[in-house]
């Protein structure tokens, strides 16, 4: 069947279908990768920058560390107040094309994909990372400094765990504007799901189907991605009831009893497991 | 007389105009168990909270073994690791189990191995009659089962000295027992307290020496007989009243 003989809506879908189904999916595939790689990249942007934004310094520290201090903070709220300010779609080529004319680097479709995308979220993230270090109460910081942890053994073991668990939701939120957004990518040349979208409507003057097409794709994509984020944080939460460890106490020391063995086995397993345990 | 483990001296400290404690000073010797008693707002959890160093004091020094840990120098987590503090509100890490908040610390800070962390934690466990727990998350028990476990989590760091902060203000009448049991064990047992308390009779039988605190200062002082049964200042009479009253 010619693509001038295929008339109704139903039949061009499945035209565009049958000849474009590899050039849509390798376009969704590109989003979904720029939108993970890019939520990945700018959490950990996030986490850094909240995490330099809230440390508490006082009177008594060094006065090269109080200005060091205050000169990073004023330079990353202006990176967060400038990258949230700003629409992405100009921001890419803003970047891209300023590099390009000024620094004569030539960024590939990659490297200013995810580098756009991340330096983005991590604006973002900076700001949720911060209410969600805010958000735990300061007893659990007391708590681990009386038993002697440094300012970074607090946060990494105690603060963080909790505060990730209640801001997966907007890292979830994130990822899936994330995976929408990478749209508009396409304006520096991004060959991601609009962009591929575009170019097969293009071709025939087909936009209604091919964008319909495209609707379906990013919306199986975000719908499937809220759906696992949902089940992760249940996970995170643990189990509602605990085991008592019923056996005869004074035999602990002896090692005749067995408690259920944490799953991690060494220490650094405990930390990631950790990093993700429920909360109050 | 042993030497001090901890001198206080002419400690103060002021929250911007607001001076709540004044010129305070008092030793706390091996074995002391020493109460702190005085109304609220009085400055006694300031002042616990100032010698664990998470209120910076205003002026004066603490001397640890004779070390001035108020001076800008001192590794603060250091110290701390050498001092317990069990809170009025628990603290328990809520992210981890009962077991886990008893061995982070001594696998973080004092570098036990896994196994050591986990047989010191489950001896104090054991103690404060909290081990069949060890898989329970601080959200899943009572506030008194919370308040063991925080005591068992600061024994386990081997602390020289275990500062109470009102360990149980914030604990339902009829849990306020099996704290205050564990906390007179840890007393007969030699163990160094310093206890800022409402309780009135921990006070009086528990400690060997009782700090009155009033308005910011050190009122009165003395060993419990001395000061429950003959105090020598109106204050202190009027404010042991006001308790045996009320």
């Amino acid at each position: 069947m010619s693509a001038a003989a295929t008339t109704g809506y139903l039949s061009r879908i499945l035209f565009l279908l049958d000849h474009y189904s590899i050039s849509f999916l390798r376009g969704a595939g590109t989003s979904l990768l720029i939108a993970l790689v890019g939520t990945f990249v700018g959490c950990l942007i996030g986490f850094l920058v909240g995490i330099i934004q809230t440390i508490p310094f006082r009177a008594k520290d060094p006065l090269p560390k109080r200005v060091l201090l205050r000169v990073l903070r004023v330079i990353l709220s202006v990176y967060v107040e400038v990258f949230r300010g700003t629409p992405m779609m100009v921001q890419a080529m803003f970047i891209y094309f300023g590099l390009m004319q000024y620094a004569h680097i030539h960024m590939g479709m990659w490297t200013a994909a995810f580098f756009i995308v991340s330096i983005n979220t991590g604006a973002y993230m900076a700001e949720t990372v911060r209410g969600g270090i805010l958000s735990i109460d300061p007893g659990q910081t007391e708590g681990a400094k009386a038993i002697g942890m440094t300012h970074f053994q607090t946060m990494f073991y105690v603060i963080f765990p909790q505060a990730l668990r209640n801001i997966i939701p907007q890292i979830g939120n994130n990822l899936i504007i994330n995976i929408k957004d990478s749209s508009v990518l396409s304006v520096i040349g991004t060959i991601e799901l609009f962009y591929v979208t575009k170019q097969n409507a293009g071709t025939y003057y087909w936009y209604f189907e091919a964008m319909t097409l495209a609707m379906i794709i990013y919306l199986i994509m975000t719908f499937t991605c809220s759906r696992l984020l949902r089940w992760w944080e249940k996970r995170l939460d643990g189990p509602a009831s605990y085991d008592l460890a019923t056996t005869d106490t004074l035999a602990f020391t002896s090692g005749m009893t067995r408690f259920e063995e944490p799953r991690a086995e060494d220490e650094d397993e405990l930390t990631n497991r950790d990093l993700g345990k429920g909360w109050n | 007389m042993a030497e001090a483990i901890l001198e206080v001296r002419h400690l103060s400290k002021a929250f911007g105009s607001n001076v709540v404690l004044r010129d305070i000073d008092f030793d706390v010797r091996p074995g002391d168990v020493t109460s702190i008693i005085g109304a609220s707002g009085s400055g006694k959890s300031t002042l616990l909270r100032c010698i664990n160093l998470l209120e910076t004091p205003t002026a004066g020094e603490i001397l640890f073994h004779g070390e001035n840990v108020a001076a800008a120098h001192v590794n603060e987590a250091a110290y701390r690791a050498k001092v317990g503090m069990v809170f009025q509100s628990f603290n328990l890490f809520n992210n981890m189990t009962v077991l886990e908040n008893c061995t982070v610390g001594q696998m973080k800070v004092l570098k036990r191995s896994k196994s050591e962390a986990r047989e010191t934690a489950l001896r104090f466990l054991t103690r404060v009659g909290m081990a069949p727990y060890v898989n329970a998350k601080p959200r899943q028990i009572s506030g008194g089962q919370k308040q063991r476990v925080a005591i068992a989590r600061a024994l386990a760091m081997n602390p020289e000295i275990l500062l109470f902060d009102e360990p149980t203000s914030a604990l339902d009448p009829e849990m306020v027992g099996e704290v205050l049991e564990v906390m007179r064990g840890l007393a007969s047992d030699g163990m160094t307290m310093l206890v800022v308390t409402h309780e009135m009779a921990f006070a009086r039988d528990v400690s060997n020496h009782v700090v009155y605190m009033n308005h910011g200062v050190i009122c009165e002082e003395g060993s419990p007989a001395q000061l429950f049964g003959d105090p020598q200042k109106a204050e202190t009479k009027e404010f042991l009243a006001r308790f045996i009253r009320g």
